[in-house]
């Protein structure tokens, strides 16, 4: 084993506007190596534009096992625009003032 | 809160040890109701082990599988055929990239995978221990070869570990160009000139042996089938995805006018809507994996060198990044071996 370089995670962005989206990883030295090899390995098919690395070692996650903290405690429709039942409530007021 | 580089949970754990058996169970239901399994998740260690050699495996072939085209691509026939096969060795090598990152995000390093192919210790896939004698073989590898790894691998993408059905799924879309230009590769011997006719004949016949052993041993031969079904690391079984490759290509194949060589009898059972065939030696395709086909040593050999020869490049960049003055490359091809 003559090298064993740092890990860096890839985020490849398909068009200006999109978000970048993470795609895999490359083996480099360091940051301007990776970005070359994230070029070749992730940027030579379908469309890019731009390409971030960001080496795996300055990622800190979630744990799988705590997935429970995404859970809502209580009902949070009232965040969410299904939450509201306009078209009904409107058609009842309409059907309100005929009578 | 977990650093994403740290992918060993659980690693070493064993039958028997405090709480293991919920562990396992928990892991199983996970597995069958559909999960995927992630780096930081806690699994069995055999699940891990057989992962690890699974990828390993595959990533081995993909950076082998590129050795017998890179040697015709100077005798590609047209300048277009040199392009999408130099495009080809890249995405194949490519491939092997990311497998090996695959494999490594269950705890073993890329490098010391790469050194155990060069070393012999590793296995790849037995069709490539056998060479590429002509031009037409090349038209062979790319279709049918390419066909019935797209078969395993379209499979495997849809198997219970995220990260290797991830790469899986990025490789697929590269090879349904391989595949594509493979198919029209043969299109063009098949309706070509009567010795471009039997040169592809002549390739079919003596790479239908490598192909029908592709898939791996038939079902009755299989040890780790059964387990690794359980885990939905594998979806189908080595003699389904040897079917459907049949199913799916033997009329494309007699499409062009090709034929399969007599001595398999290969015919088609109406009844169980099956090909039956005379099934190959598994002892020689278990010689064959271990490293004694016709071109095994040449293959490891020219990847060895390769390795070699690139050492200065991997040596150049270590030194840049660390504010050194980079080696000099060899003045000379061969010089670094």
């Amino acid at each position: 084993m003559d090298s064993q370089w740092k890990i860096f995670e890839v985020f490849h962005q398909s068009a200006r506007g999109e978000p970048h989206v993470h795609v895999g990883s490359v083996h480099a030295p360091d940051g301007d190596t990776a970005l070359m090899l994230a070029k070749e390995q992730f940027g030579r098919r379908q469309a890019c534009v731009n390409i971030w690395v960001v080496a795996a070692s300055a990622i800190v996650a979630t744990s799988y096992d705590d997935a429970d903290m995404f859970e809502h405690a209580t009902d949070k429709s009232y965040r969410e625009a299904f939450g509201y039942e306009t078209t009904k409530r409107a058609k009842l007021a309409g059907d309100a003032e005929e009578i | 809160m977990v650093r994403l580089a740290d992918n060993t949970a659980g690693w070493g754990d064993k039958p028997g040890d405090p709480g293991y058996e919920d562990r396992l169970a928990k892991f199983e239901a996970r597995v069958a109701r559909g999960d995927k399994v992630e780096p930081g998740d806690w699994m069995p260690n055999d699940y891990r082990q057989q992962l690890i050699r699974l990828i390993h495996v595959h990533a081995n072939s993909e950076i082998c599988g590129a050795l017998p085209e890179g040697t015709w691509i100077p005798h590609a026939p047209t300048f277009k055929r040199k392009l999408a096969l130099c495009a080809k060795v890249q995405d194949e090598v490519g491939h092997g990239q990311l497998l090996y990152r695959a494999a490594e995000t269950l705890g073993k390093p890329r490098e010391e995978m790469i050194d155990e192919l060069i070393s012999g210790k590793a296995k790849y896939s037995n069709v490539f221990h056998y060479p590429a004698e002509t031009w037409a073989d090349v038209c062979v590898i790319a279709w049918l070869i390419d066909a019935a790894a797209i078969v395993n691998q379209k499979m495997m993408a849809d198997g219970s570990y995220g990260p290797y059905g991830r790469a899986l799924r990025r490789i697929c879309y590269e090879e349904a160009f391989h595949l594509t230009h493979g198919y029209d590769m043969c299109i063009s011997m098949a309706t070509g000139t009567k010795l471009q006719r039997e040169m592809l004949q002549d390739a079919v016949n003596r790479w239908w042996k490598p192909i029908m052993m592709f898939h791996g041993p038939a079902d009755k031969e299989s040890t780790h089938t059964a387990q690794l079904m359980k885990w939905k690391i594998k979806l189908k079984t080595n003699d389904e995805q040897r079917q459907e490759f049949l199913r799916k290509y033997l009329p494309k194949m007699f499409n062009l006018g090709l034929t399969v060589p007599a001595e398999w009898e290969l015919r088609f059972d109406e009844k169980s809507r099956t090909w039956l065939y005379n099934e190959p030696d598994w002892e020689e395709f278990k010689t064959v994996v271990r490293g004694n086909g016709p071109v095994s040593s040449q293959r490891l050999e020219t990847r060895r060198l390769s390795h070699e020869h690139g050492r200065w490049v991997r040596e150049a960049l270590t030194a840049a990044a660390a504010g050194k003055r980079a080696p000099l490359p060899p003045t000379a091809v061969g010089a670094a071996s």
